[in-house]
């Protein structure tokens, strides 16, 4: 077998001595697309950001294309939740985009040609090169998630890996983020973390459910078990392998 | 305003009121982005502590209190890089007892009565020769940092956590932004004051924020609207015969409130035009 893109083994990590995750096994394949869903606070950020190597687990290894996490840092591109970032920042896209580019070696004062050049091609790939001057605070939050992704890109990662890829998002600019991400999928590998069962699009590959430890059978079934384990609580999986597959959630569930 | 310049001291207050518009448009700026404005006003008082230190030892005032302020600056650092839920309590904490044994200090050290306001306020117009050449090499020193590492403390002040996926020593650059926080701080206390210290720091960036695009340019903008500050709030201090820094604070701060002011009618008039 080929060594995996990613490989927890019994990660587990505490906050203020609270379990956050627990025993945590991951074995990621190269150009798998694996969804990992779980409800809030079930530590989803707490795993992206151990993967990261943003946080160190207090027990249990990780190996990101065989490497431990700070060695990894550039092979992993980060697509964060819009949320967290201040939009008032005065930055443009193409200041955003060079971002990505900040782990190489000498970038502290200035950016290369070559990196520049790097930041257009992903600006172009995403369809955002013509607005490459544009301030990151006056875009949509569709037009900023593809510049967050064209920052990651232009790190050249092996693995993508998306924060709540679809919650600032409307319905048209999911779609067509699907079928982009199922091109990058022939060369890298994606991991996307939601609360959000929409993102079980028919393009993922694996599926895994967290809530403090992880559910995972390495296929894209998604069985009522796993859901069940995860969210305690049943939730009706319809129309099971249709192009886009369709969860719907128990009425009690509306109210988190 | 032209024969103001004849003298000496006032040469010099020009000078300093310059030099100091440089390294808190450049720091202030960082500080605004990365929202540490409470951090800098607790280094800022805290170093008060450093000042009583050193009179209470007989050392250089300049140097104790740089050093005590590099290490109060340390500290927050490390409590706001481990706990960011609790940190504004302990800087509060840092805030009110480095003033508080500051002030104790300077009455057990016999035969010296300081005045509590010119630290407050400062006393730009009794700024010696030898502390401009000391203000101008701390601008020098922040200036090539801050140049030097732009693309990391831009980085890092947009998206920290991005940051450090990629591999970015944030903590490093965090401890090194609140050491030449602390640094500036003290360079300027003696000349503007404490209170002045944070209204250059914060008033600048924040109208400059509005209106510029990156963060060198919000520097710069924000340089120069300290240049205009410290000029005009002297000039009214001069022919006023006004305190020279509540004068100029109180100059920033009527271009504060017009910027407010400005940026609403802005958007209303832009909300209408739509």
């Amino acid at each position: 077998m080929t060594m995996p893109a990613i490989d927890l083994q019994n990660v587990c990590f505490y906050y203020n001595g609270n379990p956050v995750l627990s025993k945590v096994n991951l074995s990621v394949q190269e150009r798998d697309f694996l969804a990992v869903i779980g409800p809030n606070g079930s530590g989803k950020t707490t795993l992206l950001k151990i993967i990261l190597g943003i946080l160190r687990p207090r027990e249990g290894t990780i190996r990101i294309l065989g490497k431990n996490p700070a060695e990894a840092a550039g092979l992993v591109g980060y697509v964060p939740q819009d949320t967290g970032i201040n939009k008032g920042f005065p930055v443009s896209v193409m200041d955003v985009t060079l971002m990505g580019r900040i782990g190489l070696p000498g970038r502290e004062r200035r950016y290369t040609g070559d990196d520049r050049e790097m930041a257009a091609r992903v600006l172009d790939k995403v369809k955002m090169w013509e607005y490459r001057d544009r301030p990151i605070g006056k875009l949509s939050g569709g037009q900023r998630q593809r510049v967050y992704i064209a920052r990651a890109l232009a790190s050249e990662p092996k693995i993508l890996l998306m924060d709540e890829p679809t919650a600032s998002v409307d319905v048209q600019f999911q779609s067509e983020l699907y079928e982009f991400l199922k091109e990058l999928n022939s060369t890298m590998t994606i991991v996307v973390v939601s609360h959000d069962m929409s993102v079980l699009s028919s393009y993922i590959k694996s599926v895994a459910c967290l809530n403090q430890t992880l559910f995972y059978h390495g296929q894209s079934e998604v069985t009522d078990e796993m859901i069940h384990s995860a969210y305690h609580c049943p939730v009706e999986l319809i129309a099971h392998g249709m192009p886009h597959r369709v969860l719907r959630k128990h009425e009690h569930e509306h109210d988190e | 305003m032209l024969e103001a310049f004849q003298s000496e001291f006032m040469r010099n207050a020009l000078l300093a009121g310059l030099l100091a518009s440089v390294v808190c448009g450049i720091i202030g700026t960082l500080v605004v982005v990365n929202r540490i404005v409470f951090i800098s006003g607790g280094i800022a008082h805290a170093a008060y502590g450093g000042i009583g230190m050193a009179f209470f030892l007989g050392i250089p005032p300049l140097a104790g209190a740089a050093g005590f302020a590099l290490i109060i600056a340390m500290v927050m650092a490390a409590v706001t890089l481990k706990n960011k839920q609790r940190a504004d309590t302990v800087i509060g904490v840092l805030w009110a007892v480095g003033m508080a044994l500051g002030v104790i200090l300077i009455d057990l050290t016999s035969g010296y009565n300081v005045d509590l306001m010119s630290y407050l306020f400062g006393s730009i117009l009794a700024v010696p020769r030898s502390d401009i050449v000391i203000m101008a090499v701390v601008d020098a020193g922040v200036a090539l940092t801050v140049w030097f590492l732009y693309n990391n403390f831009l980085a890092m002040s947009f998206d920290e956590e991005f940051a450090k996926a990629m591999g970015v020593r944030v903590g490093l650059f965090y401890c090194v932004l609140l050491g030449m926080i602390a640094i500036s701080v003290i360079m300027l206390i003696r000349v503007v004051g404490l209170i002045l210290v944070i209204a250059l720091l914060t008033i600048p960036p924040f109208i400059a924020e509005k209106f510029c695009k990156s963060l060198k340019g919000m520097m710069i903008v924000s340089i120069l609207l300290n240049s205009i500050f410290t000029l005009t709030g002297l000039w009214f201090s001069y022919t006023l015969n006004l305190t020279s820094g509540a004068t100029i604070i109180l100059v920033a701060g009527a271009f504060f409130f017009a910027s407010v002011v400005f940026e609403q009618a802005r958007n209303r008039y832009a909300g209408s035009g739509d």
